[in-house]
C-alpha cells in the first residue's frame, strides 16, 4: 500500500464559515473551552495549596494575590468554570443514557445548564462575600 | 463478516488508536468529581480570609486531607483525558500531536505531584 500523506492540502468542506450558531452547538464548544480553562487553573490550586505548605510570609503573599481586584477576578471566572463544566458533564451523562436528546429537551436542558452555572456561581460568591 | 481491512485492525481507529476506555474512565471520574467538587468548592469558601494557622489545621485535618486528594487525583485524571481528545481533535501533525500528548500527561503529573506533596506536607510535616 503506497505511504499516504495526511498533510495533503486536500480541499475540505467548510464548516465554521458556514454553520449558524446554534445553542447546543455554542455551549458544547463552551462546554469544551471551560474544560481547557479548569486545566491550566490547576496550577492556581497547587499554588494554593503550596503556599499553605510552606506557610509565613509566602502564604501572606499568596493571600495577597488572591484578595487582590484581578485575583477575586479570576476566582470569580474560575468559579462559574467549574459549575458550567460540572453542570455540562451531568447534562452529557443524561445524553449518554439517550435522555432528553430529542429538539425541545437538548435546549430546554442546554439553557438549564447555563442558568444553574450562573445561579450557582452567584450563590456561592454571595456566601464567600458574606462570610468574610 | 467484518468489513475491516487486516491494516486498519492493526493500525487502530482514527487518531487516538483506542477509545472505550477512555470514555468510561472519563465518565468514572467525571461522577466522581460531582461530590468532591462540591467539596471542594465549601473548603475554599469556608477557608477564605483565614490566617496561615486556620488553613493549615483545615487543610490538615484527616477527612479534609484524604477527600482532598481523591479529589485531586479524579480531578487531575479527569482534565488528562479532556486535554487529550482536545489535542487529538486539532493537531495532526504525527511529531507535534505526540509532543503535545506527552505534555499532557507531565503537565498533569507535575501539577498532581505538587498538590499531593503539599496536602501530605501539611497533613504529617511541620
Amino acid at each position: 500500500m503506497a505511504e499516504v500523506d495526511v498533510k495533503d492540502n486536500r480541499p475540505l468542506s467548510p464548516h465554521l464559515q458556514i454553520y449558524k450558531p446554534i445553542f447546543t452547538m455554542m455551549m458544547s464548544i463552551v462546554h469544551r473551552i471551560t474544560g481547557a480553562a479548569l486545566y491550566f487553573g490547576t496550577v492556581l490550586v497547587a499554588w494554593w495549596l503550596i503556599s499553605v505548605a510552606v506557610g509565613g510570609g509566602y502564604y501572606t503573599f499568596a493571600a495577597i494575590v488572591f484578595d487582590s481586584i484581578f485575583g477575586r477576578l479570576i476566582l470569580f471566572g474560575y468559579t462559574w468554570a467549574l459549575m458550567h463544566h460540572m453542570l455540562g458533564g451531568v447534562r452529557h451523562f443524561i445524553w449518554d443514557f439517550g435522555y432528553a436528546l430529542g429538539p425541545g429537551d437538548r435546549d430546554w436542558i442546554s439553557k438549564a445548564t447555563l442558568a444553574g452555572s450562573i445561579g450557582l456561581t452567584a450563590l456561592i460568591w454571595l456566601i464567600g462575600l458574606l462570610a468574610i | 463478516m467484518s468489513m475491516r481491512t487486516p491494516l486498519s485492525k492493526v493500525r487502530g481507529l482514527g487518531s487516538a488508536k483506542e477509545g472505550t476506555d477512555h470514555f468510561w474512565m472519563q465518565r468514572l471520574t467525571g461522577v466522581a468529581n460531582i461530590p468532591l467538587m462540591i467539596f471542594f468548592v465549601f473548603l475554599v469558601v469556608g477557608m477564605s480570609g483565614a490566617d496561615h494557622e486556620a488553613a493549615a489545621s483545615m487543610i490538615g485535618s484527616p477527612i479534609v486531607a484524604i477527600v482532598l486528594l481523591l479529589m485531586l487525583v479524579s480531578g487531575l485524571y479527569h482534565m488528562r483525558l479532556g486535554m487529550q481528545t482536545i489535542i487529538e481533535d486539532y493537531v495532526h501533525a504525527e511529531g507535534v500531536k505526540i509532543a503535545c500528548l506527552m505534555a499532557n500527561t507531565f503537565f498533569t503529573v507535575a501539577v498532581g505531584a505538587a498538590c499531593v506533596y503539599a496536602v501530605l506536607k501539611i497533613s504529617f510535616g511541620g
